[in-house]
């Protein structure tokens, strides 16, 4: 009927809508560029360091959000980061790369099977087991380092030795100049960056920051975010991993397994951890060091609160945080461009807010305008100590403005107990 | 094979009956919640079901659907004997369940909710086109118009109904049972809701509708079996009754006696609640209006089918909820006070649910008996809990009330359900409050107890406390109550004298149909 | 006295001869049952934990047998004492913060931030006052206790003004912390007078600083610990305030129909477990580095408190002993590496033993409640015959 015609109609215009707000965003980004003379703002190279650093809040955002999807909070992707760090490092040091990255998700999931176990066998509090097990993984790769890592050239008991062959990276041919059976292709996003014009350099250097000299596990990576929402909404099991975070005993009384779904999800939610701390040891390093997460899990988390606990909502939060650590990396100077950035974009939110005629919003995006234009004038440099804690401020911020626009799944935290077994 | 209409002949044959109920009975630890049911529903026709709060309603139904299975008794479906272990034998046989709390997950859309569980798919992938084909074929049948992309979350209470009836269809069912399905609707939705019935049953469909409101049952069923005190007492159709003779049946025709009083009730007017109206869901007050005044010694019973806005009258009287209007307690008005001031000047309440609302379960019996009462200078030394005196003014509630426990240390949560409620009474009576707010004072506790619960407050009220009694128990209400009030849809209704009213006037006040039959 | 205590169904109401009768009476019985189950069950998870750990161990090559006699070895020596109650001081801290929110069912990851922030403040403002010995240590608790609960308030405005949860706004909390101490410290408290060889706050003056109880080896903060904890204990067991939190912790919805604010309580709960956070680091700032500095001040604290609050049941003596089992364990770690064992199987053991015993007090209260029940029905039954 209707609904049958309308839903891809909505999504055409939602794409459409999409790639508008991309373009502007990156003209935006492009006339700050060439008011303020940060070219490092959208050259490739932030953009490379971007992508890298993007790609491990993103699987742990991922990882929160297959775990609170069926109604289990995981406070301890963290330690199954951690997990994955130590797993992975020994896999890629013992047998190679690519096994590497498997045993990192067989480590996120071991720690996702005994936080499972303990959460949905034994109701024990979703978030003290979390917690228990940031400890656990944090010592127990400790334990496990002495015995193993101690005594090999250059590992210790908080490194691992460095592995000898790293995941292939490819260049994309045509676009950024891969070559294909020894013939070099035309590098057409780096000539256009080399250009620096208006927009199109931009385009350029975003480009080719993404697909040139891209890791295969970034690619991988990134390919899981159309998976996970492709089976979370599209398939059977999804829609039953859903309903059994949103509303368990509908799900059980239309006969759906609750607690094997839960399972499921949490040990899929493991995986992903597993998979980000592997990324950290295999692909943005080549060995196992203590710390190496730096509390990305709980980033992660933040990036799954305020992408909505949507896939596309999780890249996003984590591609704005590895840009910012990225751009800080790459250029820690550029970083008051991002001021003048805010100011453009807030003003552009200002007019539209007006036109639609909401004072609120209109008074609140000129705010933030005048805040940034004032920062952008007086603030020389950020102190680095700051930056670090955006993302977390972020979300408070988030949260506490924004926390009826928030759908979480509603029953995740909550114990469940089937209601059949008595 | 559809019957239209009211029809009075009915036919003999068992063939043609969808569901055969005989001689089932369900007992509870301490509670016969049924007892030689018996039940025949024709098929494609509007079978309802109507009785007070308690008549056993719920049991039956979760019987017949599964949910329990019954102690004697047999059920046939279709002819054939059944018995159900679970839900999705009653599914397998036709039979399909609207809760009167909907089972629907929120954050997801109609269609989902209504294929879940029963998903066409290739491979594991959903066939979305599929999916739609068959639910919009329901839809379609039901002349509904359904929205099966939004959300849940998005819905009024009507559409949700309807989504509950879809996903049941869409699972096969040709037996459709209804849980007080009227009961969160405005009117409107009521008719939609009997269209949708009604289309049903032409093709095919058989209804069995549990409600307590008359002018429904009477307008839309085909047959009517009312059920009172855990059993079925009458068959009847709408040819054969009227509302009066409806609501007697559901009451019965004998009203307990008053008990008559020793002492006069006194002048001083120790609660006063005027214009008290407390904001509800979708805009429509939960209580519109509340105007009444309780002298001392005088018990004031409020009588109502649940969810009429007693529980938000009495939630707004301790102040646990917003609303407007004057309350005064003793001349002090507390209409803005907190609810610990509120406490503090007199008022004491005994919860609607005391799991939920009056009991700390797995906290010993002294510290559930101070709870509220924490404040009391006799119970305190300073900052400090006076134990020894909190212990020992337990041990008198449990002497006092009979609480039978090993002692005052023992966890609520050890204790039956009538020694919990004969303590939270205990502890609301025991501070000789100015007023006390009792919401169902004897729910689910034996004759024994009710009748000492029912005896300290008598003594109570001679002492010179006045009482909002909320009850659905009639033999409370008239045994206790100096004046009635019928709550019906916010309002209060109806002043009644308990020793005057009748059956079937009570019965009609709280269905809702007197001022209808009087206009 | 007696008579009063035993239950009103008893057959015997004359008061007993026998003296443990009278001590024993019914009501006690029932109380030291239940804690009596409560210490067996823990017990029990524990031994548990130890078998957990000794398969682990032997999984990874190591004679569990050799560790523990380490252990035990290291602990009959007697000579651990004085190091076992040095390390649980700060635990103690640590985990009765937590324990203050658990009472009512407020998780305070937040802690860590909360401590680290205050031994900042602290250690910088008590650099700065010049006050007479006593008043001057005085002066530096209050300050740090002021602090954490500054830092604990925006988790607490946050959950009663804007719904935040306060798991994640602590959680968040504390990374925000470690950046806004590392601005301050880098910027404005750090003592540059040594030439910027010094990464610590200004040195604290004589007068500020606690004394040792035993020189070099444990501080007078072991003290204020166990004042603290016994604080812990008549407040919340024992007062008015403490009792409505229980109550709010035990049912919020009972607790707010019987009077009791829910969003005071939030408030006051989280502002007071964040100052008992705030002391977490003072024996270190007031008895040992006498400064706050990044690696001067100890880390991590804030979640081993959490599991020893949660080993110790919320509970103020099963805190101590929590925190003096952790200390004994942590204790051995040297000893451990003598004998060729990684001393991290010490922390490994202490987060089996707490997820253990956490879902083994799960099983033992739902089996527990069940049995109270019974008891409670059969002993009506059997007074009721008479």
């Amino acid at each position: 009927m209707t609904a049958t015609l309308a839903a891809p109609t909505a999504r055409l215009t939602r794409l459409q809508r999409l790639g508008l707000l991309a373009l502007t965003l990156t003209a935006v980004m492009s006339v700050t560029r060439l008011t303020t003379g940060y070219d490092n703002l959208t050259s490739s190279g932030t953009i490379g360091a971007a992508l890298r650093l993007t790609v491990p809040i993103l699987l742990a955002g991922l990882a929160g959000l297959w775990a609170e999807r069926v109604g289990i909070l995981n406070i301890g992707i963290e330690g199954m980061m951690i997990l994955g760090t130590w797993f992975g490092a020994y896999g890629a040091w013992q047998f190679g790369p690519w096994a590497g990255l498997a045993l990192a998700v067989l480590g996120g999931m071991l720690g996702g099977l005994i936080h499972a176990v303990a959460t949905i066998r034994f109701n024990i509090d979703q978030v003290i087991s979390g917690v228990v097990m940031n400890l656990f993984a944090f010592f127990g790769v400790r334990y496990l380092s002495e015995l193993v890592f101690v005594g090999q050239p250059q590992g210790g008991i908080s490194q691992s030795p460095p592995q000898s062959s790293a995941i292939p990276r490819i260049d994309i041919p045509f676009l950024a100049g891969g070559s294909i059976g020894g013939w070099q292709s035309p590098d057409v996003l780096g000539w256009l960056e080399e250009r620096g014009w208006f927009l199109l350099g931009d385009i350029g250097g975003v480009g080719k920051g993404l697909l040139a000299n891209l890791s295969l596990a970034s690619l991988i990576a990134v390919l899981l975010v159309p998976t996970s929402a492709w089976i979370l909404w599209r398939t059977t099991f999804g829609l039953r991993l859903r309903s059994s975070g949103e509303s368990p005993e509908s799900a059980e009384s239309l006969g759906v397994n609750v607690i094997a779904v839960r399972y499921l999800g949490v040990l899929i939610s493991g995986g992903f951890a597993g998979l980000g701390g592997g990324f950290l040891a295999i692909v943005s390093s080549s060995y196992y060091r203590q710390g190496q997460t730096a509390g990305r899990g709980f980033i992660g988390l933040a990036t799954m609160i305020f992408g909505n606990w949507r896939p596309s909502g999780v890249l996003a939060g984590a591609a704005v945080f590895g840009y910012s650590e990225g751009l800080k990396l790459v250029a820690g100077g550029s970083i008051t461009g991002l001021f003048l950035f805010i100011a453009i974009v807030a003003g552009l939110a200002a007019g539209v807010a007006a036109m639609l005629r909401s004072t609120r919003r209109t008074s609140v995006a000129a705010i933030v305008a005048g805040v940034a234009v004032l920062a952008f004038l007086t603030v020389d440099e950020v102190p680095e100590s700051l930056t670090q804690a955006l993302p977390y401020v972020v979300t408070l911020v988030v949260l506490a403005t924004a926390s009826q626009r928030l759908r979480p799944p509603a029953r995740a935290g909550v114990p469940y107990r089937p209601g059949g077994a008595h | 094979m559809a019957h239209e209409g009211p029809t009075t002949q009915r036919p003999g044959a068992t063939a043609s009956a969808a569901v055969r109920l005989e001689g089932i009975g369900k007992r509870f630890p301490g509670v016969i919640a049924n007892h030689d049911v018996n039940l025949r529903v024709r098929r494609g026709t509007i079978h309802a079901i109507v009785g007070e709060n308690g008549a056993g309603k719920s049991t039956l139904m979760k019987t017949l659907y599964g949910m329990q299975q019954p102690d004697t008794g047999r059920i046939e479906v279709d002819g054939t004997e059944r018995h159900f272990r679970s839900p999705s034998d009653a599914i397998d046989a036709g039979i399909g369940m609207v809760h009167q709390h909907f089972m629907l997950a929120d954050n997801l859309t109609v269609l989902e909710n209504i294929i879940l569980g029963s998903e066409p798919a290739r491979r594991g992938r959903i066939d979305f086109a599929e999916a739609r084909a068959r639910v919009a074929a329901i839809t379609a049948s039901l002349g509904a118009d359904l929205d099966i992309d939004a959300a849940v979350s998005e819905l009024g209470v009507g559409e949700r109904q309807r989504v509950e009836i879809v996903k049941v269809l869409y699972r096969g069912a040709r037996i459709l049972i209804l849980d007080e399905p009227t009961a969160v609707l405005v009117p409107e939705e009521v008719d939609d809701l009997f269209r949708t019935l009604r289309r049903l049953v032409a093709e095919g469909a058989t209804v069995i509708f549990i409600s307590h409101k008359l002018d429904e049952v009477l307008g839309v069923s085909d047959d009517i079996t009312v059920m009172r005190q855990g059993t079925t007492v009458a068959e009847t159709t709408p040819g054969e009754v009227d509302r009066a003779g409806l609501a007697e049946l559901m009451v019965g025709s004998e009203l307990p006696s008053p008990a008559g009083r020793t002492t006069e009730i006194g002048d001083r007017v120790r609660l006063e609640v005027r214009d008290l109206v407390v904001p509800g869901p979708e805009g429509r007050p939960a209580v519109d209006g509340a105007t009444f005044s309780i002298r001392s010694g005088e018990i004031l019973g409020l009588a109502g089918v649940e969810g009429n806005g007693q529980f938000e009258l009495c939630t707004a009287l301790l102040g646990l909820r917003d609303s407007t209007g004057t309350v005064i307690v003793d001349s002090a008005d507390l209409s803005a006070a907190s609810t610990r001031e509120r406490h503090e000047a007199g008022l004491a309440y005994i919860p609607f649910d005391r799991h939920r609302e009056g009991l700390m379960l797995n906290a010993p019996l002294w510290e559930n008996a101070l709870l509220g009462r924490e404040g009391n200078p006799n119970l305190v030394n300073g900052p400090f809990i006076d134990t020894a005196a909190s212990r020992a003014s337990t041990r008198e509630i449990i002497d006092r009330f009979g609480v039978l426990t090993p002692n005052e240390m023992t966890p609520a949560f050890a204790l039956s359900g009538g020694n919990q409620q004969k303590l939270v009474v205990g502890r609301a009576l025991v501070t000789d409050p100015a007023v006390l707010v009792a919401a169902h004072p004897t729910r689910g506790i034996d004759v024994g107890a009710q009748a000492a619960v029912w005896d300290e407050m008598r003594r109570a009220r001679d002492a010179g406390m006045a009482v909002l009694l909320v009850s659905a128990d009639l033999e409370e209400l008239i045994g206790l109550s100096d004046t009635i009030a019928v709550m019906f849809d916010g309002r209060i209704s109806a002043m009644l004298d308990p020793d005057t009213v009748t059956a079937a006037e009570l019965g009609s006040h709280m269905t809702g149909t007197h001022q209808e039959a009087l206009a | 006295m007696t008579a009063l205590d035993s239950p009103p169904t008893a057959p015997d109401t004359s008061p007993s001869r026998n003296p443990l009768d009278r001590i024993l009476t019914p009501s006690r019985a029932t109380a030291l049952r239940t804690s009596g189950i409560t210490v067996a069950s823990s017990l029990v998870a524990i031994l548990i934990a130890l078998t957990i750990s000794a398969i682990l161990l032997a999984a990874t090559g190591k004679n569990p047998i050799d560790a523990y006699t380490t252990i035990i070895e290291t602990g009959a020596s007697g000579n651990k004492l004085l190091e076992m109650l040095k390390r649980a001081t700060p635990l103690i801290f640590s985990a009765t913060a937590v324990a203050i929110g658990f009472k009512m069912n407020i998780f305070n990851i937040g802690v860590e931030g909360q401590y680290l922030f205050a031994a900042l403040i602290a250690a910088e403002v008590g650099s700065r006052l010049d006050l007479p010995p006593i008043v001057h240590v005085a002066a530096i608790i209050a300050v740090a206790m002021l602090a954490g609960a500054a830092w604990a308030s925006i988790a607490a405005v946050l959950k009663v003004g804007k719904n935040v949860h306060e798991v994640i706004s602590t959680i968040m909390l504390n990374y925000i912390a470690l950046s806004v101490i590392q601005w301050l410290f880098e910027n404005f408290f750090r003592d540059d007078s040594d030439g910027g060889l010094n990464v610590k706050t200004t040195l604290l003056p004589d007068s500020g600083r606690m004394p040792d109880l035993v020189s070099g080896r444990l501080n007078a903060m072991f003290l204020v610990a166990l004042a603290t904890v016994i604080a812990f204990w008549v407040v919340v067991y024992r007062s008015r305030f403490g009792f409505r939190l229980r109550a709010s912790g035990f049912n919020a919805t009972a607790a707010a129909t019987a009077g009791i604010d829910a969003r005071r309580m939030t408030v006051t709960a989280l502002l007071l477990s964040g100052a008992v956070a705030g002391l977490v680091a003072m024996p270190s700032v007031l008895g040992e580095a006498f400064a706050y500095g990044p690696n001067a001040t100890p880390i991590q604290f804030g979640f081993a408190g959490i599991a020893v609050a949660l080993l110790g049941r919320n509970h103020p003596a099963g805190i101590v002993v929590a925190a003096m089992l952790f200390g004994f364990l942590d204790s051995t770690s040297a000893e451990l590496q003598l004998a060729q064992v990684p001393n991290s199987i010490v922390k490994v053991i202490q987060a089996v033993i707490v997820l253990t015993v956490v879902i083994v007090n799960e099983a033992t209260i739902r089996r527990l409640n069940i049995r109270t029940a019974e008891r409670a029905r059969a002993e009506l039954a059997t007074g009721g015959a008479s």
